[in-house]
């Protein structure tokens, strides 16, 4: 049963069949706080994650990964692995039949390395054998010769006209100029600032997995945790050289995204093994492998050059922002388009030059991940609104709502803001919320350690512990820009089973534990009034959802459902005019149709089982947000964006000075969702942006050596615990947004952006010190290291001059 | 790989004696972890965890008696007035689920310089009772550990328990993570107040090849505290003389750089957890 597949079983066997009885046991309309179909299951530990999944005479497959950052592979000899007994088959580059190559955006990165290594961990064979062990055994036992070249492993290196070219096209992957107003301003007061923005990972918790199961006909079932099957599925077309209807996808049990999963990770290598053996193989990757499977939040170095007037009004603002994008291209172009048109932050500033970059270097490959270039953007510049702030001796947050933008702000893009931009109604939410009791009145042997810098770990009972406060406001924008096509597929089933009309929803959304399948329920129970709804599995049988990302589903999809929906209601009302001669006001509610006349009490015309009986009512349905169009290379003007999310934290933290340990002590929220369809989901995204914000600001970072991540476990990549992150107060604004189905703004990344900033200004309140850097480590805090860019000179009287470089 | 699984503690001494190959394998946190990150691959695993009489620990007079089997859920809980630095570092270790599987003898088993119960154990003046089927020896545990996850042990013995001093004094343990709860030491130090003897135990933890005693602290504080008679007045310590105190042990690590934090950082912080202890221990026994 196809439909119940992931509503059962731990060790989940996937056929082909349709759902016989699909029910789900959701309720709830839009507005209310449904809940998740998975919530049970997954509480229980019994959810079928894509890890569990299995198939009779299934293979394992594993990959063979180079050690190297940048090498030469000068022969590959697979001799000896397959020797072992057990092995099925071992691949290489020469087996790809299509195109050698994929990418989301650029298709720069081999399927499987012949010749040039990029980054440790680069993919260069593949086995296949009937036990995971087995695999790893004869995969230990591939020989590949390489010639070890010198990596480049720094951003600006890679730029250097003498640098190695790491790429055909060179290392400068893209470069965002916008030239906004003046270029030569002169401002009353200046600030420079540099800052840095360590590499942070997802860390989903389910490791990349799924199962390929040849067909028998030459062609693939694949059954992946992904977070959009068509860009996938078209990756696949291309290097598998099959045609599209000979590769079926379905979505498996996701155990979070965030990004990690936007590019390819097994679903080429399990396909090329299945179709190789003719038996499913299955693929999951280790905690370790899973570091260097997938692409990771860029790295930064931000300049920055704030000018204002003496009564603080922002005159311009200068910025050079380079992101390592490591080996491969992934997204890293759209991040940095992102981080280009959000550089100067949520402000009104007439005038702006910004110079975004983007590199290759042997470092590993960055593309998506939550916040997607703005939140690298908002540390620097909301690090600078504070700089600014002391140099004026303002208020921090003062200068921020004297130059807080507002519907109708025009951006450094030229781009008009439309609809509400609530930036000074959040900030004045937040400076309102009552701050946490401070503790320091407590008695020493009152106080519990748990509530204090080091926890359990005892470390200090109040010795050295000062409290800082930070405020940060950050934003965004909603689904996909720059002139891409972006459109989300739905299709809408409205029938009679058992005499209970039933709809069903069909669509490849990803649900990345965001709640889509929730949404689309409670969107379908609402707009044709029926108790019993089911969405079935996602897959590629329907067009593409795009992605879930660009925090776009709940607007996409959503609208996507919402109109298959009205075309559906339409056909209904209309059968029931024809049939039925019902005349006025019809509507659909409470599984029937009803006459809702304006002054009359609604009246029945007819159930909708007695008026369909067998008639069986399904549309499908495309829907587009507005065009965008991409920015002008030379002036970076243009309508990039379709929407904006705003949002704001204020962080609470206590340090323990002397040793550089910090305990968060509350963060407030206050975000404008646009209408909230299911506030507690949206309240889950809030937190849950919150934490991975704090994350970032405090110990989320793959550290790197020579190209080399030193950490690829959850011993060394620290993501908060429950002893890290204090609870949040949230304000939940519902402005609404006049451009997109039901009023909504996307609620996932916003609360990413500002929230690592916060915890920065916060601490550097505490400290007293300029905390450039982001991963703070106890080693910044005490003072005894000090960053590369703690080494600027940090003079206002003296602007470093940023370069604008033209190219 | 094969898998032995002995009943009782004669069979797992013969095991081992048969196999000396064999990785004793207790809660599992550390051996497992290896497996899955394929670092390690044992000719044979020798599980502990039926072995009853390695459980649990017992109290002779003024000597306790940890079997190596215990765990850390059980040594926080139950050690509170026995031997409270064991407890309070017990109390850091992992998560819940950690702590319900990891043992006391599977840390000095591993002998990672990181080990939460090294320092604790140190300070006290522990011993640990190694067995094989020949019969068993007591090595004091400062001479247990010969370097990174290197330890005393010969190939056909076990860990059979650890015997230490019941607490005559305050006991302090803090650890240095960078997180509140989960997290591997990037330092730690534990401290022992001794006052029948008169004694000041240190233990410190990873900041050096193996788990440390500061022997120069502990002297310094010793003199410092019977040179004012303070074991008898109880009269409050000089923060000079908790500084130097926490100087000196910092000058007896040996941290290097690594992943976790960087060796200065180590050095400094080590200084501030040893005078604040000295405090928190001091302000204890003036109070007892």
């Amino acid at each position: 049963m196809r439909g119940d597949r992931s509503l059962r079983a731990t060790s989940s066997r996937p056929t082909r069949q349709r759902p016989a009885a699909p029910v789900t046991p959701v309720t709830g309309g839009l507005g209310e706080s449904a809940r998740r179909p998975d919530a049970t299951l997954k509480v229980k530990g019994e959810f079928a994650y894509s890890s569990d999944l299995w198939a009779e005479g299934m293979l394992w497959g594993t990959t063979v990964r180079s050690p190297h950052p940048r090498a030469k592979i000068r022969s590959i000899d697979v001799s000896e692995a397959l020797m072992v007994a057990g092995l099925a088959t071992v691949l290489t580059a020469d087996d790809v039949p299509g195109r050698k190559t994929f990418g989301m955006e650029v298709p720069d990165q081999p399927v499987l390395a012949w010749g040039d290594i990029r980054y440790q961990g680069e993919a260069v064979a593949l086995v296949a054998a009937d036990h995971p062990e087995t695999a790893r055994r004869a995969a230990a036992l591939v020989r590949v010769d390489y010639e070890v070249l010198d990596p480049v492993v720094d951003a600006e290196a890679a730029m250097a006209p003498d640098a190695p070219a790491l790429h055909p096209s060179g290392n400068v992957l893209k470069h965002v100029k916008v030239r906004h107003g003046d270029q030569q301003p002169t401002a009353d007061v200046v600030v420079t600032g540099e800052y840095e923005v360590g590499m942070q990972d997802q860390a989903p918790l389910g490791p990349e997995s799924g199962l390929a199961i040849p067909d028998g006909e030459g062609g693939i079932d694949l059954y992946v945790a992904t977070q959009w099957l068509h860009v996938d599925h078209d990756q696949l077309v291309a290097s598998l050289d099959l045609r599209p209807a000979q590769i079926r996808m379905t979505m498996a049990g996701i155990g979070g995204a965030f990004g990690a999963r936007e590019d390819i990770s097994i679903q080429i290598h399990a396909c090329l093994l299945a179709l190789r053996t003719g038996r499913p193989v299955k693929m999951s990757y280790s905690r370790q492998e899973s570091f260097v499977g997938h692409v990771h939040r860029h790295p930064a170095r931000l300049q920055y050059e704030h000018g204002a007037t003496r009564d603080g009004r922002l005159v311009c603002v200068k910025t050079r922002i380079v992101f390592d994008g490591g080996a491969y291209a992934s997204s890293s172009n759209a991040v940095c388009l992102n981080a280009a048109t959000f550089a100067c932050g949520p402000y009104e500033v007439p005038n702006a030059t910004i110079d975004c970059y983007v590199t290759y270097t042997n470092n590993p490959p960055c593309g998506a991940m939550r916040g997607f270039g703005a939140v690298q953007a908002c540390f620097g510049y909301e690090s600078q609104m504070d700089k600014l702030a002391a140099a004026l001796g303002m208020d921090p947050v003062e200068l921020r709502l004297a130059n807080a933008m507002r519907e109708g702000t025009s951006l450094p893009t030229g781009q008009r803001v439309e609809g509400p931009a609530p930036v000074a109604e959040i900030l004045r939410s937040l400076r309102a919320m009552p701050l946490p009791p401070n503790a320091d009145g407590a008695g020493e042997a009152e106080r519990d350690l748990r509530e204090l810098p080091g926890g359990v770990s005892n470390t200090t009972h109040g010795e050295g512990v000062r409290r800082g406060v930070g405020y940060a406001v950050g934003y965004k924008n909603i689904a996909f820009s720059a002139g891409f096509d972006d459109y989300a597929t739905a299709r809408v089933r409205l029938s009679v089973v058992a005499g209970e009309p039933i709809a069903e929803v069909h669509s490849a959304a990803a649900e990345v534990g965001q709640g889509v399948v929730t949404l689309q329920l409670q969107i379908v129970r609402t707009e044709l009034g029926v108790q019993r709804a089911v969405v079935l599995p996602a897959d590629t049988q329907v067009g593409s959802a795009g992605s879930s990302s660009a925090s776009r589903q709940t607007w996409m999809t959503g609208g996507a459902v919402k109109a298959a929906c009205e075309a559906v209601r339409e056909r209904v009302l209309a059968l029931a005019a024809s049939k039925l001669g019902a005349t006025g006001r019809l509507v659909l509610a409470d599984g029937a149709v009803l006459v809702a006349d304006a002054g009359a009490a609604p009246t029945r015309v007819s159930t909708l089982a007695d008026l369909l009986g067998a008639e069986v009512v399904e549309e499908t349905v495309e829907y587009r947000h507005a065009p965008t169009e991409d920015l002008d290379p030379e002036t970076g003007q243009g309508n990039a964006h379709v929407g904006f999310a705003f949002a704001g934290h204020r962080a609470v933290v206590d340090v323990d000075t002397e040793l550089g340990l910090v305990k968060v002590v509350e963060m407030a929220t206050a975000q404008d969702v646009g209408r909230a369809l299911n506030p507690q989901a949206v309240e889950g995204q809030l937190q849950g942006g919150t934490a991975q914000g704090l994350g970032l600001a405090l110990m989320e970072e793959i550290q790197i050596s020579g190209g080399k991540v030193r950490n690829p476990s959850f011993t060394d990549y620290l993501i908060p615990t429950i002893l890290d992150m204090p609870p949040v107060r949230m304000d939940i604004l519902e402005l609404g947004n006049p451009v997109s189905p039901y009023g909504v703004k996307g609620v996932g990344e916003p609360p990413t952006i500002s929230s690592p900033a916060a915890v920065a200004a916060a601490l550097r309140a505490a400290t007293g010190r300029a905390l450039r850097r982001i991963p703070v480590r106890p080693e910044h805090i005490t003072g005894l290291l000090e960053t590369r860019t703690d080494a600027v000179p940090d003079d206002p009287t003296k602007p470093a001059r940023i370069s604008a470089e033209t190219q | 790989m094969d898998f032995l699984q002995p009943r009782s503690w004669s069979d797992a001494l013969a095991a081992k004696t048969n196999r000396p190959d064999a990785q004793p394998l207790a809660g599992g946190t550390d051996v497992l972890v290896d497996l899955n990150f394929d670092r390690h691959r044992p000719a044979a695993l020798l599980d502990l965890g039926r072995i009853g009489e390695l459980a649990g620990w017992s109290r002779d007079d003024d000597a306790l008696r940890l079997g190596a089997g215990l765990t850390y859920t059980i040594a926080a809980a139950e050690l509170v007035d026995d031997l409270p630095g064991l407890a309070m570092a017990a109390r850091t270790v992992g998560s819940p689920q950690i702590r319900n599987r990891g043992t006391i003898g599977g840390n000095l088993g591993s002998a990672s310089p990181a080990g939460d119960a090294h320092p604790p154990l140190l300070a006290a003046g522990a011993e640990v009772e190694l067995a094989s089927a020949a019969g068993s020896r007591r090595v004091p545990i400062r001479e247990f550990f010969l370097g990174p996850k290197r330890n005393a042990l010969a190939p056909d013995e076990l860990i059979a328990a650890v015997l230490v001093p019941r607490a005559t004094g305050p006991q302090q343990f803090a650890k240095v993570g960078t997180r509140n709860a989960m997290v591997i030491a990037v330092c730690s130090f534990a401290l022992a107040l001794h006052p029948d003897h008169q004694r000041v135990g240190t233990g410190i933890g990873s900041a050096g090849p193996v788990p440390l005693v500061a022997d120069d602290a502990e002297c310094f504080c010793e003199g410092a505290l019977a040179e004012s008679d303070l074991w008898s007045t109880r009269a409050a310590i000089e923060e000079s003389t908790r500084r130097r105190f926490g100087e000196l042990v910092a000058a007896a690590a040996r941290p290097i750089d690594d992943v976790r934090g960087s060796a200065a950082y180590r050095s400094h912080a080590l200084s501030v957890l040893a005078a604040r202890a000295l405090g928190w221990a001091w302000a204890d026994y003036r109070r007892s």
